[in-house]
């Protein structure tokens, strides 16, 4: 059941320089996109300086809020974490050393602008880290269980969004006040 | 002062920012669209070179603005282009993350996080199928995406970077 579920106190005290490089780290290690799922790989799985729930809901809301997602889910984890200064060194680190590197590139792209096996192999790489979505779509997936509201709310942003590209936004808006509701706990009255 | 670029870029991105709902791809296309059809600044090839290089830098695909910025107006341009896209959405998003983080463990929160759950998962395997579309859908890369979800559901431990290189040297041999 999910009343065993930990309560906010036990977040890891993260100390800013770990903070820093750790975004660093992802920032410059994600080849071919798929920033959240080496986010959660690296922050949730290995790390764990913040559970999959937690990260879920700063990814939703990242998602349907103005933004990058990356740079959402940076101040995300980072505020979690240590509050507004973490938010700040969170999405510094996730955004100024991969920055900086993609101007060098762009210095020295002449040089390589004409070799034709570059453009595969970034495509080859791109396609790799869409792995890495995938994995976290299929966590999540499995963590959510096998109730029906929750699969059914799933199966049709997959459907909607994914399939049949309606806009994501409308469909996030109509969907997200019916899965809360669905996911109401039941028992006694609520007094806030 | 009109024909300052710096100003011209802080004009783009700043609106770019707060209405760039969705993230990435919408920020993109609102990017290409002013940048090449409405200003003029560059062209579509050198458009389209910049993005190819965020594509092979690692990171956000959205530095792509750093890039523009750069290529318009050097050092300041970078910078002034990426504070304009980043830091007003970044406020905005920091405010509501403090507000959602403060009413933790009241019942409604715990409502909505569950509820938002299978929300996010289903939008990143939406975004999946989404970003294999636009990847183009050879069969190559197809079998890449599908080997490397794979191996790495199977080996959760295995550093993806391998997965990766490997990824790019297969769709340079074999492509």
């Amino acid at each position: 059941m999910d009343a065993t579920k930990l309560p906010a106190a036990v977040v890891p005290r993260v100390s800013l320089p770990e903070l820093l490089g750790a975004f660093a780290k992802i920032g410059l290690m994600s080849f071919g996109g798929a920033l959240s799922g080496w986010m959660h790989r690296e922050l949730v799985a290995r790390r764990q300086w913040i559970e999959e729930e937690d990260f879920l809901s700063g990814l939703a809301l990242g998602q349907i809020m103005p933004g990058a997602n990356v740079a959402n889910l940076s101040l995300y984890i980072g505020q979690r974490l240590r509050g507004g200064i973490g938010a700040v060194v969170a999405l510094t680190g996730m955004l100024l050393p991969p920055a900086v590197l993609v101007v060098l590139l762009a210095i020295v792209y002449e040089r390589f602008a004409g070799i034709a096996w570059m453009h595969r192999f970034i495509d080859g790489v791109a396609a790799a880290a869409i792995g890495l979505l995938v994995v976290v779509g299929v966590k999540a997936t499995r963590r959510i269980g096998w109730r029906a509201a929750p699969v059914a709310v799933l199966a049709a942003i997959v459907l909607m969004v994914g399939l049949m590209h309606w806009p994501m936004v409308p469909v996030v808006l109509v969907l997200t006040p019916l899965s809360v509701a669905l996911a109401w706990p039941r028992g006694d009255g609520d007094a806030r | 002062m009109r024909d300052n670029p710096l100003w011209g870029l802080i004009l783009i991105f700043l609106p770019l920012s707060l209405l760039s709902v969705g993230g990435g791809p919408s920020i993109l296309a609102g990017m290409q669209n002013q940048v090449v059809e409405v200003r003029h600044w560059m062209s579509e090839r050198e458009f389209i070179d910049l993005f190819a290089i965020s594509r092979a830098a690692p990171g956000p695909g959205v530095l792509l603005a750093t890039l523009v910025g750069w290529k318009i107006a050097g050092l300041a341009g970078a910078i002034v282009a990426s504070l304009a896209l980043f830091l007003p959405s970044s406020l905005l998003y920091y405010a509501v993350a403090r507000q959602w983080n403060a009413h933790r463990g009241r019942r409604w929160h715990t409502a909505l996080e569950r509820g938002l759950a299978p929300i996010a998962a289903g939008l990143i395997l939406a975004g999946s199928i989404v970003i294999i579309e636009t990847g183009g859908t050879r069969p190559l890369l197809l079998a890449i995406a599908a080997v490397s979800t794979a191996i790495l559901l199977w080996r959760p431990k295995l550093n993806p970077l391998w997965l990766l290189a490997a990824g790019g040297v297969a769709a340079v041999l074999i492509g």
